[in-house]
């Protein structure tokens, strides 16, 4: 691990002036000197493995936890404070009950004990899995703008088939993010240039020409909340999760839905795909490919069909569209059956 | 090594030249100053809590109900505090990238991975290791007799690791069912596959703990 400068926080605006450090050239926030360090699962992962190389590492953890690490239920959505740890919200009494695609989402990923420590603001920026990317002796664009991609040709069984470019495949592996883009959530930062609100479907882009630039912060601009409306669809919603090992393991596939009835038709629906795609991958196309139409088994498969038309596959990744259709068809039959 | 009561690294303290004490003093001779000087190389300007002179950060870790003061590299993982600068062994390293569990550890009483927490970040937390499990007189945690009870383990290296990772479970409320215990210890590998009898060994403490 290279060496960094500690520092700790005690408020947002504390660490966006640390993390702001000195000023260099425009570098994506992933490769700015200065990052933000919470709950660590990430971060010291990828120093250890000389992915992130961070001079200032900013500690937020000192920040007021009554403001920034509580979860509020208000009229109209939830709000959750970017310091709430995965294991706090996916027990939440209010977020099992009335929001079960985000708690489902949550516990079906990592372990407890990385549950117990990651940060909702620290999970929903977390990079990607891909090996070659993770290993830093291989040519990666992401990590190293320019080099190639390795994945392209090489084992890319975990790799996306949807949102990708000729520069990069690399899979965005979060579950969480995949519950929160379903449900139209919105994302508050505090940055150099002030406080804004962010969509959190806006939140991340695509690869590009410029896989090293994941979402649309700037360097040292910290997520400080994330709001999830309520409606009809929230309560009826799942998350379905295919693993290669039953627990403790990233997505091959994974569905989020909700579900908004009336009788046996689709008033609304969200679905957002994980496991297959570059960014949290809102599938509007099979939304409305379901929408004002009774939810059948037939309806479903053609949603599912909609949801990967796009879809690119590569050598190894290509059983993803089957296996990915047949999550997105389960989910959407098995939400139906749920009690809303 | 013998369950030490709760004082950490006392018993190789007090035995004077051991195998390990001849291997990490060898060690650290050789490498120490290497890494202060590429901490002091590659550190921008000085700012609060920087390393002072020697490129060493003051921290003050609580473990097993002990203030430990160490100078340690602000990249120093607690594990590695625990293992290499305070002399608590009993935490094992693993794989150190959060994907084995072997390293688990309690901070104020939640279980936690200890390579992935910077042991600059886990000050004023309480850290709880297995030395700190058994009872002044000897008496052994109900998971750590369960685990013996129940022939829990094999070569025993993650064990260490799943009774902190069992006792967090069982505190969590997470240990009603065999299923629910497969799945909430799902964070902890065991090479040897003992893991039926993990489960028999966290059902039989799940009861004593709660007499307790």
């Amino acid at each position: 691990m290279r060496p960094f400068v500690y520092e700790r926080a005690t408020s947002p605006e504390d660490a966006v002036r640390a993390a702001r450090g000195k000023v260099t050239a425009n570098l994506p926030p992933v490769q700015a000197p200065g990052q933000f360090i919470a709950g660590g699962t990430n971060m010291t992962d990828y120093m250890k493995l000389d992915v992130m190389r961070p001079e200032i590492l900013v500690d937020v953890n000192g920040i007021d936890r009554n403001r920034y690490g509580r979860i509020e239920e208000f009229d109209g959505g939830i709000r959750f404070g970017h310091l709430v740890r995965m294991a706090e919200a996916e027990e939440h009494p209010a977020v099992k009950a009335k929001y079960p695609v985000i708690a489902q989402s949550l516990q079906l990923a990592a372990s407890q004990q990385i549950r117990n420590m990651a940060t909702l603001g620290g999970n929903v920026l977390q990079r990607t899995r891909c090996d070659y990317f993770r290993e830093a002796t291989w040519a990666c664009n992401k990590r190293e703008p320019g080099s190639g991609c390795s994945a392209m040709d090489g084992i890319n069984r975990r790799h996306a088939l949807l949102g990708t470019s000729d520069q990069c495949i690399a899979s965005y592996p979060g579950d969480f993010a995949q519950a929160l883009i379903a449900l139209d959530a919105l994302v508050e930062t505090q940055g150099p240039k002030g406080n804004r609100k962010i969509r959190f479907a806006d939140l991340h882009v695509e690869p590009g020409n410029t896989p090293n630039v994941e979402t649309v912060l700037e360097p040292g601009e910290l997520i400080t909340f994330i709001t999830v409306p309520s409606g009809a669809w929230t309560r009826r919603s799942m998350y379905l999760k295919i693993r290669d090992r039953q627990s403790y393991e990233f997505a091959v596939t994974s569905t989020a839905v909700a579900l908004d009835l009336d009788g046996d038709t689709v008033r609304d629906v969200r679905i957002a795909l994980g496991g297959v795609a570059t960014r949290p991958w809102r599938s509007r196309e099979a939304e409305d490919a379901l929408k004002g139409k009774p939810l059948t088994p037939e309806t479903a498969s053609a949603a599912a069909d909609a949801a990967f038309a796009g879809a690119k596959p590569r050598k190894y990744n290509a059983f993803k569209i089957p296996l990915g259709k047949e999550t997105v068809i389960r989910a959407l039959l098995e939400t139906k059956n749920m009690e809303a | 090594m013998a369950v030490n009561n709760g004082e950490p690294g006392s018993a190789e303290r007090q035995s004077g030249f051991t195998r390990r004490g001849f291997i990490s003093a060898g060690a650290t001779t050789a490498t120490l100053p290497l890494i202060a000087g590429r901490a002091l190389a590659g550190t921008p300007a000085q700012r609060a809590e920087a390393p002072d002179g020697d490129g060493k950060m003051n921290v003050t870790l609580r473990v097993n109900g002990q203030d430990q003061r160490l100078g340690l590299d602000s990249r120093t993982s607690l594990l590695d505090a625990l293992r290499d600068h305070i002399g608590v062994t009993g935490t094992k390293k693993g794989c150190d990238h959060g994907q084995c569990g072997a390293c688990t550890v309690l901070m104020d009483g939640k279980r936690v991975l200890s390579c992935m927490t910077l042991a600059v970040m886990a000050q004023g937390q309480d850290i709880t290791t297995i030395e700190g499990l058994a009872r002044p007189d000897g008496e052994l945690h109900p998971m750590q007799q369960a685990f013996i009870d129940n022939d829990a383990f094999q070569c025993g290296y993650c064990t260490p690791g799943q009774i902190l990772s069992a006792i967090g479970c069982v505190n969590e409320g997470h240990a009603g069912s065999d299923a629910e215990i497969r799945e909430y210890m799902s964070g902890n590998l065991c090479r040897c596959a003992a893991y039926p009898n993990i489960v028999a060994a966290v059902q039989q403490a799940k009861t004593e703990m709660k007499e307790a």
